[in-house]
């Protein structure tokens, strides 16, 4: 009998407690910098695209929600001819991001993606790239790489020594 | 002591009575939230008060549906019944000196008599309904009211022992030395257990039971007639709570402000009581309850009675 009355005070102190709500529109909740939200495509830091269309974020996707075609330019140079992405199937799983070996493909903490009509929810290329380098400033694919590309050749990337020259006869 | 315009209080006394019940959805939805750390509705008009507006509106345009396999006629009935029944008891209620529709000499039988009538409403629509959560919701109910309003009544014979009388405005006039929930605690205590076993609410839901039987009695119930069950157990919480501040609390006496506004101060706190009780307190089993009611209520009030009325009789 006495619990039942104590029970009845403590649920009335909580009269003067702080409420736990966020007030959702007004206030935004928390989202910590490595939580997996809205999909976005990063540039190189000298404004490149970085995707080089491995098609690996498609292969590991669980949801199948990627679809793109890769493609070259006259350098020589991969790139995504399209790159689209459905968000209506997207379980924010991060794979694609964990996959990819350009640092391209990355998940920011933004979840506001409501929309009133489902076709929307498929974003393009041009919805999903953004001019920065994302979460890695200081990348870029294409410096370290061993390809050669247009306006680089074979051994002059960053920490990459020359070719070995087999007909030489230096030591 | 009645009104010269009985009309007029009639038709201000469902008005009242009607939208204090409406009011309390919302009042019920803040506090819960309130003791549960959250806001609760607060979005649909200032405080969320319009959220009773919405509420309203979407409940009048759900389809009203009737199961094929229900007793047509009282299951259209039942829900009238409580409603109805609880309304009734409001005509004898006094608010202040002048304010009641009837002086009737007997409003305290008559209540009894009504509240045990409303009890019909519940075991009526878990019957009707033809479904056997409806009806182990109506049964329950039915062995709830027998047990509870036993010890109910008992109770309450303190307060007339006392007053002298089965008058509520005469009662209330005679708490004006002393408020009847001092010599009468026990009895205050009972009535508040019988009370809320009456009015079906927390920890005494057992005939609705959402955790158990679906909704109880009220499960096949949808649109206004879902609407009417609801209203009536509202309307039910301020009952009670009107006839304990009535009964116990010294109705509308009270220094300074006019008694109007001290009646319902008053039943304003014990609505709010009635309130935080749902908050905190779990549902006894379906045997606990019987047995408390029978073995431990029923000869408490008996005992009050008894040593009530032998003190009575010492000092008269």
């Amino acid at each position: 009998m006495l619990s039942v009355l104590r029970t009845m005070w403590d649920v009335f102190l909580h009269a003067f407690h702080r409420r736990v709500t966020v007030q959702y529109p007004e206030q935004k909740a928390y989202l910590a910098s490595r939580y997996r939200g809205r999909i976005i495509l990063s540039r190189d830091p000298d404004g490149g695209e970085r995707c080089v269309g491995c098609y690996l974020c498609a292969a590991v996707c669980p949801v199948d929600c990627i679809a793109l075609q890769a493609t070259e330019d006259e350098h020589g140079r991969r790139y995504p001819e399209f790159f689209r992405i459905n968000f209506s199937r997207c379980i924010f799983c991060g794979f694609c991001e964990d996959a990819c070996p350009t640092y391209a493909i990355q998940l920011i903490p933004d979840v506001e993606m409501g929309e009133y009509h489902r076709p929307n929810l498929v974003y393009e290329k041009e919805q999903l790239l953004i001019n920065g380098p994302g979460k890695y400033p200081g990348y870029n694919y294409w410096k370290v790489c061993g390809v050669a590309i247009g306006g680089k050749g074979k051994g002059e990337s960053e920490n990459e020594a020359r070719p070995t020259d087999l007909r030489g006869l230096l030591p | 002591m009645t009104s010269p315009y009985p009309i007029a209080i009639i038709i201000a006394l469902l008005i009242v009575a009607l939208s204090v019940a409406s009011g309390l959805i919302w009042l019920e939805r803040r506090l819960l939230a309130l003791w549960q750390d959250r806001y609760g509705p607060n979005r649909v008009g200032p405080f969320g008060l319009l959220q009773v507006v919405a509420d309203m509106i979407k409940i009048f345009t759900k389809e009203d549906w009737i199961p094929p396999f229900a007793d047509k006629p009282v299951f259209v009935l039942a829900p009238a019944i409580i409603v109805v029944t609880v309304l009734m008891t409001f005509a004898v209620l006094p608010f202040a000196p002048g304010i009641m529709v009837t002086d009737l000499n007997v409003g305290l039988l008559f209540f009894l008599a009504m509240s045990s009538l409303g009890v019909y409403s519940v075991v009526l629509a878990g019957w009707s309904s033809d479904n056997k959560y409806s009806l182990l919701g109506g049964l329950r109910a039915a062995a709830q009211m027998i047990s509870y309003e036993v010890f109910m009544g008992l109770s309450l014979m303190g307060v007339v022992v006392l007053a002298g009388s089965f008058d509520l405005a005469k009662i209330v006039e005679a708490q004006r030395k002393l408020w009847f929930v001092i010599p009468q605690f026990l009895g205050f205590v009972l009535f508040l257990i019988a009370g809320i076993a009456e009015t079906r609410r927390l920890p005494f839901d057992l005939p609705e039971a959402e955790s158990e039987l679906v909704a109880g009695y009220h499960s096949e119930y949808s649109g206004m007639k879902f609407g009417m069950f609801f209203v009536g157990e509202y309307l039910g919480v301020t009952l009670i709570s009107a006839l304990i501040a009535i009964l116990f609390f010294g109705g509308w006496l009270g220094p300074w402000l006019p008694p109007i506004v001290w009646f319902f101060i008053k039943l304003f706190l014990f609505i709010c009581f009635f309130i935080l009780l749902r908050a905190s307190l779990p549902r006894p089993r379906f045997d606990q309850l019987m047995s408390w009611g029978w073995k431990l209520m029923l000869p408490l009030a008996l005992a009050n009675i008894l040593v009530t009325g032998a003190v009575v009789l010492a000092f008269r």
